[in-house]
């Protein structure tokens, strides 16, 4: 079948594939480009080699068995995906969520977006051929990523932010692999300045290379990072704030010229500020209730056995993960309505209402059922403005589900940023629009 | 700017065209007649509405009612901070509605994905073709009748 392309291309000019797997890019995606010599006069980008249906999925799954398939959207951000989906559902329920749980979100939102911006960086200047950065960079991602799995147990697939707060506390000794984790950050960032900010080739690459003006940038629905490069100011935390964000202290950066070079500026910029939020909100998040002391408390086989023959009156050794019990966390973290939450385990195995409760949640045609209609909300992602409308019919299984990806609108500009340049300008200016496959294909 | 000026300065202007006011959810929805939706959305746009970002587009397939397809847009104000949603109702007989590429870029692979996924035809579309799924995919996806693990035929070796 032949391409737009194909049929629009003049007779003397070249036709040249990049990718779908191309070694100088990441990701896969197909540009085809119409070329006069090196210059680009046209192209053509295709996508969808990543589609798996996930809309579609959605609308056959529950409300809460398709949390994880949130994770595999923007598979370098995942928790900022959950906690926009989850957000969406809670807004239709109308849920309080515990503070403690709102900072606990906001960290973890933030670490998402420290390495969503360092992958980024780090693929846009390695395939500039500064491969130092690309090592830097991903070393500072292991950091964030050691608190992340240390709490959420996942490096990636988290799931871990829930309809009703999070699914477990923050890892106990979690201060100091956080501090240990800023630390590093800052030092990864400073020597990126060094190495980046007035080194000649980079800047040959990337200043003044597509420029996109904040007219073109509104035009094709830019959002996050790269709108703010362009000078516009709009960040979804602080136009309409959710979670604490009100209540913590940050600076949206903002480009001058929409470049290349600004795109990498300002998320540079803005992972300084991330840093700023994540020490306010260790410092502001209000401390968990002190565990009880489980030394007496029964094993959970002697639980399960006492169970049969009378009501447990102690407490029950559970699940390490969550410092010995869930049910005395679920207070500072889940929220403890029975409607929306899992039951703690401890309750399930060991007396009736808990079985109930268990049943009333996982069983079919029960379990979250939001009221019937559409809503839509949106969260700040690392790429912009990650929104989900979700259309519900009473049901346990959302009618439709939709997923407004920030990085399909920022590609769909694509064409437009490399016509009339040279191949080499695509491959920093595709690094700079950040595309992440999971999400751009659904 | 507030919302509910702007909407009731669109139901003084196209009075007949706008069917439907709701909030659900804390979120205004408005329901317009197909043939006024180019004229709406460039009235939002400028100023002083400002609605000069096209946030989302989509389609929802309600299967068994007449008509059976919902559009649904998500426009944003920059400068007043104001989200609005706009939906315009077609019938499966009479599957399009003008396309609103030549209001904003980015509707254009919104526009495909709508074509791709549901089956909706686009007037003066200057490029419509599938997005995300190959060309000579059989039926529309995200349509309710599609089933969720339909085999596909398949395609013959490019040449």
């Amino acid at each position: 079948m032949p391409t737009r392309i194909q049929k629009e291309a003049s007779e003397e000019s070249l036709l040249l594939n990049m990718g779908p797997s191309h070694p100088a890019m990441h990701g896969t995606i197909r540009i085809m480009l119409e070329l006069d010599g090196e210059r680009i006069l046209n192209s053509e980008v295709e996508v969808g080699y990543l589609h798996r249906g996930f809309e579609k999925i959605c609308e056959h799954r529950t409300y809460f068995n398709l949390l994880p398939y949130t994770d595999r959207m923007n598979y370098v951000s995942p928790l900022i995906n959950n906690l926009g989906y989850v957000m969406t559902v809670e807004k239709m329920l109308g849920i309080e969520v515990p503070e403690r749980a709102q900072y606990i979100r906001v960290i973890m939102s933030e670490l998402s977006r420290i390495s969503d911006h360092l992958t980024c960086l780090a693929a846009m200047a390695m395939e500039c051929g500064a491969f130092t950065v690309f090592l830097y960079n991903v070393k500072a991602r292991e950091f964030i990523w050691d608190v992340i799995e240390e709490t959420t147990g996942a490096r990636m697939t988290t799931s871990y932010i829930r309809i009703g707060g999070v699914r477990a506390d923050l890892h106990p000794g979690y201060k100091a692999v956080l501090k240990k984790a800023i630390v590093e950050t800052r030092k990864v960032l400073k020597d990126i300045h060094g190495l980046l900010d007035k080194n000649k080739i980079y800047l040959n690459r990337t200043r003044d290379i597509a420029v996109v003006s904040p007219e073109t940038a509104i035009s094709y629905g830019w959002t996050g990072p790269c709108l703010r490069s362009t000078g516009v100011y709009y960040d979804v935390r602080k136009a309409s704030p959710y979670a604490v964000y009100d209540q913590l202290d940050f600076e949206v950066p903002l480009g001058e010229r929409g470049d290349n070079f600004d795109r990498y500026m300002v998320r540079m910029k803005e992972m300084e500020q991330s840093l700023r939020i994540i020490e306010q909100a260790m410092e502001k998040m209000p401390s968990p209730s002190p565990s009880k002391l489980m030394a007496e408390a029964l094993e959970p086989a002697e639980a399960i056995k006492a169970s049969r023959t009378k009501r447990i009156e102690k407490e029950i050794k559970l699940s390490p993960n969550l410092e010995g019990s869930e049910r005395q966390k679920y207070l500072d973290i889940l929220g403890t309505d029975k409607k929306y939450v899992v039951p703690p385990k401890e309750d399930t195995y060991t007396s009736i209402e808990g079985i109930i409760n268990h049943f009333k949640f996982f069983m079919r045609d029960h379990g979250i059922r939001p009221p019937k209609g559409e809503v839509y909300f949106s969260v700040e992602g690392g790429n912009g403005e990650l929104g989900f409308y979700i259309v519900s019919d009473g049901t346990d299984r959302p009618y439709r589900l939709h997923l407004r990806a920030p990085c399909f609108h920022i590609v769909s500009a694509l064409e437009e940023m490399i016509k009339g340049r040279y191949i080499a300008d695509v491959i920093p200016t595709f690094g700079s629009t950040n595309m992440i496959g999971g999400e751009l294909d659904r | 700017m507030e919302k509910k000026k702007v909407i009731e300065e669109l139901r003084q202007k196209f009075s007949e065209k706008i069917k439907e006011v709701t909030v659900q959810f804390g979120d205004e929805i408005l329901l317009i007649e197909r043939d006024s939706l180019l004229d709406i959305v460039q009235f939002l746009k400028d100023k002083p509405y400002s609605y000069s970002m096209l946030l989302d587009l989509t389609c929802v397939d309600y299967k068994g009612q007449e008509p059976r397809f919902e559009m649904v847009y998500h426009l944003f104000s920059i400068p007043n901070i104001q989200r609005l949603r706009i939906k315009v109702r077609l019938s499966e007989k009479d599957l399009q509605i003008d396309s609103l590429t030549s209001v904003w870029k980015n509707a254009n692979w919104l526009e495909r994905e709508v074509y791709d996924m549901f089956g909706v035809n686009f007037k003066d579309h200057p490029d419509l073709r599938r997005i995300f799924m190959y060309d000579g995919f059989e039926g529309h996806p995200l349509r309710k009748d599609f089933p969720l693990r339909k085999r596909q035929p398949r395609i013959p070796l490019r040449k």
